[in-house]
């Protein structure tokens, strides 16, 4: 790929940024992962490696959170915009040369701020840990180039609608970078005290609620029509989708800070808008599951479209309780428990990576036109991811409702650690198992790439006959 | 193609609904938030953390560089003779001052008044160094209004002599001590915001509105494995618990998951005795295993270590 960078736009061959993004993307996957079961290890068995600032818990868990957000979900948005926002628009990407420098340079700023969050250099922020020169960076060499290429792709489309996918993308790009701009005004002004709090929040809310949910929700209308055949069940739906994740979306951050002594209105308000976040749930959910009809034996024999479904089938439970767990009735139990630290996973690891994870398989395939080189690698993949998650989330939810418990009904809290542990040691062994997964992903992928059949023109992968 | 009517319109609508939510989220709230009024806890707070306790110029690997201390004085420092005991917050040169002097309208309205007319702080200087102390006003209703005083213009106090009047034993290094609280990740368990709920009958009270004014970063933390620490010096002040604790929390609670924070006593103790791990670690193990009857004892940190600092910071959460 490093040849690429100095080479003619011209000679650069159609899909190589994507199929950059698409294995740096499964990379950070497995580092992220990798960190977060390390992590893990360290809650059930505290002594397991100790007396290093390096490896303590305190210096890594950040940079998990990073690793998996910046890495894995959002350079596998990036590989899913940079391949199928020209196929929509029956055109090439506006520019192959700006989308192999974005996943370089993408790659490069990522390290550089991991190391330094590692090593303890840290605005202190949750969500926006990273120094205030890497979030310049981020928003300048990252999210707006990436912008850059998708909006000129759009612009110079060969149709003449644009499909509900391409709307989702180019305005979750243009919202990131707001989101980034505005969201670390604390940094560049030092804004201090509860505007800080708020602002943090404001960002961590959004780079979900306006970023991640969006993206990963737009891939799914392009996966699910695309391998299955049947058209997108309705655009309409699309549309109430898009516009309630506009409207309805951005406005909840306060909800973050329901204990926090905020203005009452501003909680209350946050705390409505976030129950009404059921309307682009529903709506996603819904036109998904209906334009399975007829289609429902993919489900089973199909690997991207299970890893989609069973995403859609996640973001249910999600937002069930994304919507109720955020209002007074519920959040005084649950607030700071592990309940909510499960509800993350089921985001982030549950719904957008099963989504995300379909999109780099069918994208890696088409654009190496090369057929997945082992069905049993994909399969324990998903298995592995779907069983270690569950795995993750059942214990964690467990362990958060007795955090729930212990703190309503005053008991020690060194009462509540030991009542967890059995939990914080199911959480590692869920942790390890999407890990190895990824692992055998890497594999899987890489064998792809050198020995995958051809794929003939003309043809689509899954078409194809697995050999292994 | 491009210029497509209804493209136009839903550009234009994209713009209104994501203004719209700004407006709310954002604008709305600054005017509440704007209004508020710094209470004692916050003008203590931002007095003794400093400018800023994460990442920034004057400390950008978070060691330590630049930092005010909290000292106790029991003697005048320009006279020498004896006074009731006075808590004073020493800006040598060169550090950054706290926020409520560099931006006096983060204060409020009626502490930035009282803290520029009566406690003189638009005359410190961040080059020369100034000391503050925390003042009242006694009001109408019998309660009290505070404001910062900077004792440099009001009093003549200069930092040097003030450090030296209160000593090595009665100052705190509790900014340092907060850096190294968001450094070492300590907030990823432990959360600084007991909340509005039963939770204060154990952690204590719930922060109020004007608490925070002019902290940064505020680090409530949101992921709470371990107990709220906001007012954990009210709870335990006993700095040998808290030397073992840090050492090896395992010492003073056997079903602990908090990481050991041994590194940061620094590779020698008080009396400048190299520390050796490696022997205190498999002496601990035989005692884990039962070879021992006692833990080997756990060395004294040195005045200017990181552990003093960290348990600096600790005892000042009251």
């Amino acid at each position: 790929m490093f040849k690429y960078l100095f080479a003619r736009s011209e000679d650069i061959p159609e899909g190589s940024a994507a199929v950059y993004f698409g294995f740096s993307a499964i990379t950070w996957f497995v580092i992220g992962t990798g960190l977060g079961a390390f992590n893990a290890s360290k809650l059930a068995f505290p002594d397991f490696v100790t007396g290093l600032e390096f490896v303590s818990f305190g210096h890594m868990r950040q940079v998990h959170v990073h690793a998996v957000i910046f890495g894995w979900i959002s350079m596998a948005f990036a590989m899913a915009m940079m391949y199928v926002t020209p196929a929509l628009g029956n055109t090439k990407l506006w520019s192959e040369k700006l989308g192999i420098w974005n996943a370089f340079l993408w790659n490069v700023g990522l390290s550089l701020g991991l190391t330094l969050l590692w090593s303890g250099m840290t605005s202190g922020r949750e969500y926006s840990d990273f120094p205030w020169f890497i979030d310049l960076y981020i928003a300048t060499f990252m999210t707006i180039p990436l912008g850059i290429n998708v909006w000129m792709t759009v612009i110079h489309r060969k149709t003449q609608g644009i499909y509900t996918t391409n709307w989702f993308f180019a305005s979750a790009v243009f919202m990131v970078s707001i989101v980034f701009i505005v969201g670390n005004l604390p940094e560049w002004f030092h804004l201090t005290g509860l505007t800080e709090a708020y602002l943090t929040w404001w960002f961590a809310h959004n780079v979900l609620g306006l970023w991640i949910t969006p993206v990963a929700a737009a891939i799914a209308y392009y996966t699910i029509p695309k391998v299955t055949g049947n058209p997108l069940y309705s655009h309409r739906i699309g549309h109430l989708h898009f516009w309630s994740v506009v409207v309805f979306y951005s406005t909840p951050a306060a909800h973050h800070l329901m204990s926090a002594p905020l203005p009452e209105w501003l909680k209350s308000f946050a705390s409505v808008e976030g129950v009404l976040i059921l309307v682009p749930a529903v709506a996603f959910v819904s036109n998904i599951l209906l334009t399975m009809q007829g289609k429902w034996n993919m489900f089973v024999e199909n690997l991207e479209i299970r890893f989609t479904v069973t995403g859609c089938l996640m973001a249910i439970p999600l937002n069930m309780q994304g919507g109720f767990q955020q209002t007074r009735a519920i959040n005084w139990y649950i607030h700071g428990t592990g309940w909510i630290v499960a509800h993350a996973h089921l985001a982030l690891l549950g719904f957008s990576t099963f989504l995300e994870a379909a999109a780099v398989y069918l994208g890696l395939q088409t654009l190496m036109k090369r057929k997945l080189y082992s069905l049993t690698l994909g399969n324990l993949h998903f298995w592995f991811l779907l069983i270690g998650f569950t795995t993750y989330w059942v214990s964690m939810t467990i362990a958060g409702l007795i955090q729930g418990a212990g703190k309503i009904y005053e008991v020690p809290y060194i009462d509540v650690v030991m009542a967890e542990h059995p939990y914080m040691i199911a959480r590692w062994i869920g942790g390890s198992l999407v890990f190895t997964g990824n692992c055998f992903w890497l594999y899987n992928m890489w064998m792809t790439a050198r020995a995958g059949t051809v794929i003939p023109e003309g043809r689509m992968a899954h078409e194809l006959a697995y050999e292994r | 193609m491009v210029n497509f009517r209804e493209y136009k319109i839903g550009a234009r609508f994209f713009g209104l609904a994501l203004g719209g939510s700004m407006t709310i989220t954002l604008f709305m709230p600054s005017f509440d938030l704007r209004n508020v009024n710094a209470t004692e806890v916050a003008l203590d707070k931002q007095l003794w953390a400093g400018h800023e306790s994460g990442f920034s110029l004057a400390d950008p690997f978070l060691t330590g560089e630049h930092r005010p201390v909290r000292v106790t004085l029991k003697t005048d420092p320009k006279t020498g003779q004896p006074m009731a005991s006075t808590v004073a917050y020493v800006y040598p040169a060169g550090t950054p001052l706290p926020n409520g002097v560099d931006h006096p309208d983060n204060l409020g309205n009626i502490v930035e008044q009282l803290s520029r007319d009566k406690g003189r702080i638009g005359e410190a200087n961040k080059s020369q160094g100034a000391v503050f102390l925390l003042s009242s006003e006694p009001q109408g209703d019998g309660s009290k209004q505070f404001y910062i005083e900077n004792a440099s213009a009001t009093k003549g106090w200069n930092p040097e002599e003030v450090m030296k009047a209160a000593g090595d034993e009665n100052t705190y290094h509790a900014s340092y001590g907060k850096s190294i609280f968001v450094r070492e990740g300590c907030w990823w368990c432990h959360t600084l915001l007991p909340e509005e709920t039963q939770d204060w009958q154990v952690f204590g009270a719930p922060p109020m509105l004007g608490d925070f004014n002019g902290e940064s970063p505020t680090a409530f933390g949101s992921d709470r494995k371990a107990p709220d620490i906001l007012h954990v010096g009210s709870r335990n002040s006993s700095r040998e618990w808290m030397m073992l604790h840090f050492f090896n929390p395992r010492l003073v609670q056997p079903h602990s998951i908090m990481p050991r924070f041994d590194y940061l006593w620094g590779p020698v103790d008080d009396k400048g005795q190299k520390i050796d791990f490696d022997k205190w670690r498999a002496e601990y193990n035989e005692y884990v295993d039962g070879k021992r009857v006692t833990p080997p004892e756990v060395p004294m940190y040195a005045s200017n270590s990181d552990a003093r600092a960290l348990i600096d910071f600790v005892l000042s959460l009251k």
